[in-house]
């Protein structure tokens, strides 16, 4: 057997191919493993798999890991390892690894190749079902494979039939309604030490099944009593493991002390593998069975009626001196000397993914635990110890709560991750709380790594022998997902970075990049914040940006505004419902602003739309907004309107759109555009035209967002770079500027234009925010009910307004709190009245601004209020809601 | 995850799928006659039972149809499906 080499704690170590890091640290005498995390108690390895609670590792080398149990953790050469006090650190540098994922559907998931998983895959598969079986361990057996035993030909044939897919290296982590299965498979993690570029580290399987078969066996429990954590007291199948399976002989004597027959079976294989075994405590008052007859047999002594009561430290190994055997009262004990005690507390079944989906497991009282016997459910069905089949050989077991006293309980272990003892538990129940629920809150027990594996069953052990009940009278065990713990990484796949989430960028997109325009996100779009010159920041650049469009002509990319193009007979009619104002009325070639609300009467968003023709009609909503408004348009035709004949489409892709705005926006547009008349008489505000530009057809719209004259030319989608240079190369001679959201923003805010998101949010309604001229009385709408409601129409709600700071060089922050001018220097509590939505400082007033939302607010315009914020108080005056140019002389130029 | 049967596209997973609201709440006909009240049912007020929900989901990220559906809301099993005004099948034992 070939040596590997690693390294734990800095120390230099040889192992065995194959051992787990456990089992190698065990063969080379490291019994102390690590100290608790919260009273630095010594500890060592207690158990076999993912149900250790005391040896958790950081892996430094490969991949790495953040918190690892030694038991489930091979060693490979070059393995580089240190031990965790309980909590884990996560590594600053990114992980490198390759995470993948893999959809499948299938007849049946099988959980488990242990015995009983092999079994119930092969009769399924032989009645023609689709199988696949997930294993945890990195080959079939269960069971088997801890305790050394061949798996039987025919249970293995099972595996190489044409309908199986074994997984090996599988654990099942989350099972959720429908048979919906997530399991991760290590692929190349702990194969060796490096980083697999090609191959995924970690595979995230997501099973869509019939039906699952939870094959998941057992985790053996341990006994509470005083200094139970001591290293060297170990999990009775855990410790017969490592002894007689992998030659670990670090022990040379053991006591056994059990509440079942399996402690018999682990001290016959301790002896069997040269372990001298000194006792056999037992707290049942009789016993039998062959595991008994045989230790028996070996000369073994067996104390009935008796247990552990205390055990002792060896000060300078840290690890167990001898264990205490007393009366189950505690009473009557003598001291054995011993290296290795190990406990056998009973077995818990793995119920966890069956709890997962709301399945409550039931109390077994001859086997002492909650299991899935006689389970009835359509999605789930449980074999094996699952289902309370325990193999036979068993004398009943009995559910052992202790009897240890008050100076005893303190270090009484119930949950060594989280440093719970028996005191912890008695102080829960002596506070009132009586089920698991509050106890596991109130103690921590269970939250940990290993989510209480060990420590589950034995809490509601301990809180219903206290309370004189059966443990299924305390309440039931409840498991969250995942099972084990695994990288966020490995459930991202692929999608990580980059590829999180997807971008969404605009044709002209790469130019504004030349540009070196620093981007925003605007939900998922990437849209240019600003145009900066030399070394400007934000607030420079955005000032010249807003001057060069009220003096000159700007340029913006305006792609991103959501479009759906409607068509049908009904097409106006369907508008006319949605939105609040008419748009039957529409001539052919115009476009015009509209709202649209809930059922509530609350505005919910707002564009532009345009009739293309009789029965066709392209609308624009918020950039954000898109998506939800066509799934509102469907909605309603689908579920109140199938009469209507009208067909919606999402367009917002396949147009470009470049703004030009400006007083001299209208000499660039007759150059870009020479056949069309560009004067106000013949191409009015809210017309459109169709012209070629540069080249291009277009379709171009006097549609303003800023209160300038301007141009809006729509082309085909990747025909948007190719204008945004024309208008750049034609515009030179009259200034263009291109300017970003910030500008936008600043410009339609001194206009008194909402976005709806910033300065809405969802309970205004039109008449809150001024904008009673956008409702129309002739025709029922979406929403129009609602106006009429008591609270709808109340005096007094909040409306927008105008907030004018007195001091014209302080800008006020967006979302900070307005309260009365009284109330200015009050100490909190003070009620607020109102609220900041947008806030900037303005080119074109020479001062800052803002808008909000304020109770009454259309009422106290020319009053004063106060804005309180950390350290000052910006007071302000109420105005109407529009700053500059109020009498709209620039809109046509 | 859920496994949600669109009556045109079959069984589908969850993330295919936007949930509306309960189903069979018509738009009101007599929106103007109706009281106060009863507008405010409409828009508020919603059954929220504990067991069998009729429900209206639409397959947003499929076929963009809406549909409605029997949902259990303690077992999350699926009851019946059936179309928009389609007469609602009876509800689940």
């Amino acid at each position: 057997m070939s040596k590997v080499k690693f390294k734990f704690d800095g120390k230099k170590y040889k192992g065995r191919e194959g051992d787990t890091l456990a089992t190698a640290l065990l063969r080379n005498g490291v019994v102390h493993f690590t100290d608790s995390a919260y009273r630095d108690r010594p500890r060592g390895i207690i158990g076999l798999g993912h149900e250790e609670a005391n040896a958790l590792v950081h892996v430094d080398s490969g991949a790495g890991e953040p918190m690892y149990p030694a038991t489930v953790l091979p060693i490979t050469d070059g393995l580089v390892a240190r031990s965790l006090s309980g909590v884990g650190d996560l590594p600053d540098t990114r992980d490198k690894s390759r995470y993948d994922k893999k959809y499948r559907h299938v007849d049946v998931v099988v959980v488990g190749a242990g015995t009983a998983g092999l079994k119930a895959a092969g009769e399924q598969a032989r009645a023609g079902k689709d199988v696949v079986i997930c294993d945890e361990q990195d080959r079939p057996g269960g069971h088997l494979v801890h305790v050394g035993q061949e798996v039987p030909a025919d249970l293995l044939a099972v595996l190489e039939m044409p309908n199986v897919a074994y997984l090996p290296r599988t654990i099942v982590n989350g099972l959720y309604d429908q048979g919906y299965t997530v399991a991760n498979e290590r692929r190349t993690d702990h194969i060796d030490s490096g980083v697999h570029k090609k191959k995924a580290r970690i595979r995230t399987w997501h099973f869509r099944a019939e039906h699952t078969i939870l094959a998941t066996g057992a985790y053996q429990r341990h006994l509470v009593f005083a200094n139970n954590d001591l290293p060297g007291i170990m999990l009775s199948h855990a410790a017969a493991t490592y002894v007689a399976r992998d030659g670990v002989d670090v022990f040379k004597t053991a006591v056994v002390v059990t509440v079942d027959n399996q402690g018999y079976r682990d001290a016959v294989r301790l002896h069997n593998a040269g372990v001298e075994v000194l006792a056999i405590a037992d707290c049942r008052q009789s016993a039998s069975g062959p595991s008994v007859e045989a230790a028996k047999a070996l000369g073994i002594e067996i104390m009935f009626g008796k247990t552990a009561v205390d055990a002792g430290i060896k000060p300078k190994k840290k690890t167990v001196k001898c264990v205490e055997i007393g009366n189950l009262d505690g009473t009557d004990s003598t001291c054995i000397d011993t290296d290795l005690v190990a406990l056998s507390g009973g077995w818990t079944p793995t119920v966890h993914l069956g709890t997962y989906v709301g399945v409550k497991p039931k109390w077994n009282s001859l086997l002492a635990c909650f299991d899935y016997r006689d389970l009835d459910n359509k999605w789930i069905s449980a074999v094996g110890m699952l289902a309370g089949d325990f193999g036979g050989d068993d004398s009943p077991a009995i559910f052992f709560g202790p009897a240890q006293s008050e100076t005893q309980a303190p270090d009484a272990f119930v949950d060594f991750q989280r440093d719970a003892t028996l005191r912890e538990v008695r102080r829960a129940i002596g506070a009132g709380m009586h089920s698991i629920e509050h106890v596991k809150r109130y103690t921590a027990i269970g939250t940990a790594h290993d989510q209480g594996k060990t420590s589950g069953t034995i809490t509601m052990g301990l809180i219903g022998a206290a309370l004189g009940k059966a443990p299924d009278e305390i309440g039931s065990l409840t498991f969250r997902a995942p099972f084990v713990g695994i990288p966020f990484a490995a459930l991202a796949g692929r999608e990580r970075g980059k590829l999180a989430d997807p971008i969404r960028r605009t044709p002209i997109h790469s130019l504004h990049e030349a540009a070196k325009a620093p981007m925003e996100d605007v939900g998922q779009w990437k849209r240019p914040w600003y145009f900066p010159t030399g070394k400007e920041d934000l607030h420079a650049a955005v000032l010249r940006e807003c001057a060069a469009v009220r003096d000159g002509v700007g340029v913006m990319d305006a792609s991103t505004l959501g479009k759906i193009d409607i068509q049908g007979p009904d097409a106006a009619e369907f508008l006319d419902r949605v939105y609040t104002n008419m748009f039957s009325s529409l001539k052919v070639g115009q476009s015009r602003y509209g709202f649209m609300c809930g059922i509530d009467g609350m505005v919910f968003d707002d564009g532009v739309t345009t009739r293309l023709a009789e029965n066709h009609f392209l609308m624009t909503t918020t950039t954000g907004g898109a998506a939800k408004v066509l799934d509102w348009l469907e909605e309603w035709l689908y579920t109140e309107w199938p009469d209507l004949k009208v067909y919606c489409t999402s367009v917002t892709e396949h147009i470009s759109t470049v703004a030009i705005v400006g007083p001299k926006s209208r000499n660039l547009i007759a150059k870009l555009a020479p056949s069309i008349d560009a004067s106000n008489e013949a191409f009015g505000f809210m017309e459109n035209k169709n012209a070629d530009v540069a080249g291009i057809p277009a379709r171009i719209a006097r549609i303003s967002f800023s209160g300038e004259l301007a141009y809006e030319i729509n082309v085909e989608a990747w025909y948007g770079a190719h204008i945004w240079e024309a208008v750049m190369r034609e515009g030179k001679e009259f200034g263009i500027t291109p300017y970003g959201t910030e500008t936008m923003h600043v410009l339609r805010a001194e206009k008194g234009y909402v976005i709806l998101g910033q300065d809405t949010d969802g309970t205004q309604t039109p008449m809150d925010l001024g904008m009673d001229w956008i409702v129309s009385k002739k025709k029922d709408f979406i929403g129009k009910r609602s106006f009429t409601r008591s609270d709808t129409a109340r005096a007094g709600r909040h409306q927008l307004v105008g907030f004018m700071p007195i001091n014209g060089q302080e800008v006020i922050p967006e979302g900070a709190y307005v309260v009365e001018a009284t109330n200015a220097n009050q100490k909190p509590p003070v009620k607020h009245v109102g609220y900041v939505t947008s806030s900037y400082m303005s080119a074109a007033l020479g001062r800052s601004f803002a808008m909000g939302m304020l109770a009454n607010g259309q009422a106290r315009h020319g009053e004063e209020v106060a804005i309180p914020l950390r350290g000052k108080v910006i007071m302000a005056k109420v105005t109407e809601p529009l700053f500059f140019d109020k009498e709209n002389t620039r809109r046509d130029g | 995850m859920l496994h949600i049967p669109c009556p045109w596209c079959g069984p589908r997973d969850e993330t295919e799928f936007h949930y509306g609201h309960e189903a069979g709440v018509a738009y009101p006909e007599d929106r103007e006659l109706i009281s106060d009240e009863q507008w405010g049912k409409y828009v508020f007020f919603r059954a929220n039972p504990k067991g069998w929900h009729a429900e209206r989901w639409v397959h947003s990220a499929g076929c963009r149809r809406w549909f409605n559906v029997w949902r259990n809301t303690i077992t999350h099993e699926f009851g019946p499906t059936y179309k928009p005004f389609e007469p609602q099948p009876k509800k689940p034992a």
